[in-house]
């Protein structure tokens, strides 16, 4: 593999295991700051014992979220060193601004969460709980102001005198559409698999009559939070999907393995065998009218086929090579302004780097070469299509199955094996759902690390391919035993229970302890 | 607002800010780390010191990551070039980064004692490499680091990992890790109590003395040693971000120009030496808030002292001198730096003032007794 392959295998596989731990953390402290909520405004010791006891699983996962979250931000810079350096003046703001309004909440607030309870009143350490979850929200969203402007590049134009994307309107960054509905999807799934994680570990502790206390009160909540939480993930899920019909309408064409542009009404492809050399999807049952709903939001506009799109990427990348030839060929520093011939050339230079991937000299390729770039705007079809399908069958299931818990719980019927059994079983399905969407929105953004302006390819850094190597085996290495790890402290503190669970306690003596 | 030649000078200042804030606060949980296995034999002492920073290492550790998101938002070049220059040195901080999360939570999960003295193994080196490298890096800016840029800017490594490991570079990360062991220990000795605070008080005091044996050879080495590099000819500090415009050259001493123009600039290395000299003789005394902040008034001092020797370098090219990143050609454009400035001055002093609050709250000593009167602390 080459150092492209090598950067791409690592930077996915660690931002998946990274993956594996957000959702936790952003369900788990709202669930934990509401569990707290109403301790304090009842004052039954039972809700403290469980925010204690969600408490410290929380730890364990937070702890793994933010080791694995430094490898996440300094991987850009290891990794992906001229994508640093052509967009970073855009793209390194809302880093670093996560950096200091929401991880630095989160973060010092978190310490204060496990050593705090004999320190603080009642109502200070609520609002301590409050923070940390308002601050593991903060930092999703800009991350994924960040992530959206990967997908949907706004606000920003390149610079002749720097060689690189330079910011015009931080507040088109900031108010991407995209990162909007992104990120109430995000959270949203988030809390999904918080509420999971607590419902089926309370059904758990319920079918083996241990901790029922705790455990029906964690299961009432989860129920309401999980039903509200499912419904605005697949509500907000469409909204992501609307979008990426503006902005991308390779990567929606992809997930319905639509090759032909479909005619309005635009019909959804509910199942088929996408086939990607031969061009075309078999056995395909499709459901009329959906797509064109969900892409355009109207009943009359046609939706985009990838054989369509293809050739309109062609089109975009003949029309960009003016543009390169133009800043190849001015001496460092010396041209002040892109020359309004070339403005509209230069919306397409993106298109035709993808050239850079067939020939270093692109200003010489032939029509065939120029052909051949336009075919890797197609992302890996079957892929998407399969991902999606999957991730959205899950998303109808986690509404279905917490109606059910909300349903017998306001029955008080929660204690229905069946129903118990389910909900345990169904524990690890967030996470795969959330992976899953990481999939479609990063792989299907594939073959651009920005959509339209740098391919994947021409952002790595120049480093051997042998160094990458060493470190995605360090990092297999390292995070699988972390994973075993993890995942065994996991189950003990599960099967140890509420009481068994490591309790903070004040630092000291001699310390006024606030009335509890 | 700013001209733009005052903005990256603003911007020079804050990342010696946050670099400062990076060594003094998470300064203190490598250095904790570092110190564990020395200031405590038994589990319960090991415990005592690993719970003076249970509370806060999240926080400390978010200097690092915000730390890395400035340099990636100010000044991109220089984090394009540092970090895949790096690699391999890179590669073994973040995985001491990931290490001392996960040794301090997962230490105190079981019982056994083949598990803890693992876990203590692990954190102890999670304290140690990325001081260590740290110390290295810095010795590497200082000789300049072989690179140069291709047409496109695309940035060139032209060393090897083992290059970084040269014996200036080494005595530049031994001068790191004695300072962060001197921070660590203050910490240590006034947070905790007993044998462990009095471990921690001869370690400081010690380590601040080899500190500052160490930093006046470095000193030395830089003055006749180590070729400075000086920028030919006028400078436009509101240019554009572009490596390629300037004439640069090396020359013996160059390092030092800095502190001969501006006399008043010494005071750098000078509150150095005596931080790192009234801590050691604070810790002696047995003083160990007043060593705490002599400690970091040390810290301050030694960060200062590189970065000052360096301006306006940021990553000077050993290979292609004149295309060396310095503050006024690897910034981030004017734009970009005046919404930054914008989001520290309003989060910043939010963020020292909670942290301030919580360490309030959280003051007072850790003892043994405390430890061992119930299974309920947290590590």
């Amino acid at each position: 593999m080459d150092v492209v392959a090598l950067s791409r295998l690592q930077f996915a596989l660690t931002a998946m295991y990274h993956f594996l731990f957000v959702p936790l953390t952003l369900g788990l402290s709202l669930l934990i700051a509401i569990m707290e909520s109403v301790y304090v405004m009842t004052g039954r010791t039972i809700w403290r014992d469980a925010v204690k006891f969600w408490g410290t699983l929380f730890g364990i996962n937070f702890a793994m979220g933010v080791a694995t979250g430094v490898t996440m931000e300094f991987q850009f810079g290891t990794n992906w060193a001229y994508y640093s350096h052509y967009v970073g003046d855009i793209f390194g703001a809302p880093l670093a601004i996560e950096g200091l309004m929401a991880f630095f909440l989160e973060a010092t607030f978190v310490g204060l969460f496990f050593f705090g309870w004999k320190r603080l009143t009642k109502v200070q350490h609520l609002i301590v709980t409050w923070l940390v979850a308002l601050g593991s929200n903060f930092s999703a969203l800009w991350i994924l102001v960040a992530n959206s402007w990967m997908l949907n590049p706004v606000g920003a134009r390149f610079n002749p005198q720097t060689m690189r994307m330079e910011l015009t309107s931080f507040m088109e960054v900031l108010f991407n559409p995209v990162a909007q509905s992104k990120f109430v999807h995000t959270v949203s799934a988030g809390y999904v698999t918080g509420a999971m994680f607590v419902m089926s570990i309370g059904a758990y502790y319920i079918l083996r009559n241990k901790h029922r206390d705790i455990a029906r009160r964690s299961v009432t909540v989860a129920a309401s939070f999980g039903l509200a939480s499912a419904l605005s993930v697949v509500v907000l899920g469409d909204e992501s999907g609307y979008t990426a019909g503006q902005d991308q309408k390779m990567k929606i064409a992809a997930i319905e393995a639509m090759w032909e542009t479909e005619p309005p009404p635009a019909s959804f492809t509910l199942f088929g065998l996408p086939d990607q050399k031969a061009e075309t999807t078999r056995y395909e049952v499709k459901l009329p009218w959906l797509l064109g709903l969900i892409a355009t939001r109207s009943i009359d506009k046609p939706v985009a086929g990838i054989k369509d799109l293809v050739a309109q990427a062609e089109g975009r990348i003949r029309n960009g090579l003016p543009a390169y030839k133009w800043i190849s060929n001015i001496g460092p520093g010396k041209a002040d302004a892109v020359p309004v011939a070339l403005e509209g050339s230069m919306r397409d230079l993106g298109y035709a780097f993808l050239l850079k991937r067939i020939r270093p000299d692109i200003e010489n390729a032939t029509e065939a070469e120029i052909a051949e770039a336009a075919r890797s705007t197609v992302p890996d079809v079957p892929v998407l299509f399969w991902s999606f399908r999957v991730m959205v069958a899950l998303g109808m299931y986690f509404i279905a199955l917490f109606g059910v818990a909300f349903y017998l719980s306001s029955q008080r019927r929660c204690g229905q094996p069946w129903f118990l059994r389910l909900a345990m079983f169904s524990l690890p399905l967030p996470w795969v759902a959330a992976e899953l969407g990481w999939i479609v929105a990063e792989y299907g953004r594939q073959p651009w690390i920005i959509d339209g302006v740098m391919p994947t390819f021409l952002g790595v850094s120049n480093v051997p391919a042998s160094h990458v190597a060493l470190s995605l085996g360090a990092f297999v290495a390292f995070y699988s035993a972390l994973a075993v790890v993890d995942l065994v402290l996991i189950a003990k503190y599960v099967r140890l229970g509420p009481k068994a669970a490591p309790q903070p306690q004040p630092i000291g003596v001699g310390v006024a302890v606030p009335a509890e | 607002m700013f001209s733009y030649e005052v903005l990256r000078l603003i911007w020079w200042a804050l990342l010696g800010v946050l670099l400062i804030g990076f060594a003094v606060m998470d300064g203190f949980d490598l250095g904790v780390a570092i110190l564990t296995p020395f200031v405590g034999k038994t589990d319960t002492e090991r415990r005592v010191a690993l719970n003076t920073i249970g509370p806060v290492w999240e926080g400390n550790q978010v200097w690092f990551i915000l730390g890395g998101g400035a340099v990636f938002a100010a000044w991109p070049p220089l984090y394009a070039a540092s970090f895949s220059g790096f690699y391999l040195a890179m590669l073994l901080v973040l995985i001491g980064f990931i290490l001392r999360p996960v040794a301090l939570t997962f230490r105190g999960k079981s019982e056994a004692a083949s598990w803890r003295a693992v876990w203590d193994g692990l954190f102890f080196i999670s304290g140690l490499v990325p001081s260590l490298i740290f110390g290295v890096a810095f010795g590497n800016l200082l000789q300049g680091a072989p690179f140069h840029f291709d047409q496109t800017q695309q940035f060139i490594y032209d060393g090897t990992f083992l290059g970084l490991l040269n014996p200036f570079a080494l005595l530049c990360g031994l001068v790191s890790v004695a300072m962060i062991v001197m921070q660590g220990a203050s910490f240590l000795a006034s947070k905790a109590q007993g044998v462990v605070a009095e471990r921690a008080r001869a370690y400081g005091s010690a380590a601040a003395l080899v500190l500052v044996a160490l930093f006046l050879a470095a000193g030395v080495w830089v003055a006749f040693g180590v070729d400075g590099y000086v920028i030919q000819g006028a400078v436009d500090g509101s240019g554009p971000s572009n490596p390629f415009l300037k004439t640069v050259t090396r020359e013996p001493g160059g390092w030092l120009l800095n502190y001969r123009m501006i006399p008043v600039t010494l005071a750098e290395p000078l509150i150095a030496v005596a931080g790192a000299v009234g801590a050691s003789i604070a810790l002696r005394k047995g003083a160990a808030r007043v060593a705490l902040m002599l400690s970091s008034a040390g810290v301050a001092g030694v960060v200062a002292t590189a970065g000052l020797s360096l301006f306006p370098f940021l990553l000077p090219s050993s290979t292609q001198p004149s295309q060396s990143l310095t503050v006024w050609d690897a910034s981030s454009s004017q734009t970009t730096l005046s919404i930054m400035l914008v989001a520290v001055v309003i989060f910043l002093p939010i963020v020292l003032g909670y942290t301030a609050w919580v360490f309030h709250v959280l003051r007072g000593p850790v003892t043994e007794a405390a430890i061992e009167r119930g299974d309920d602390y947290y590590y």
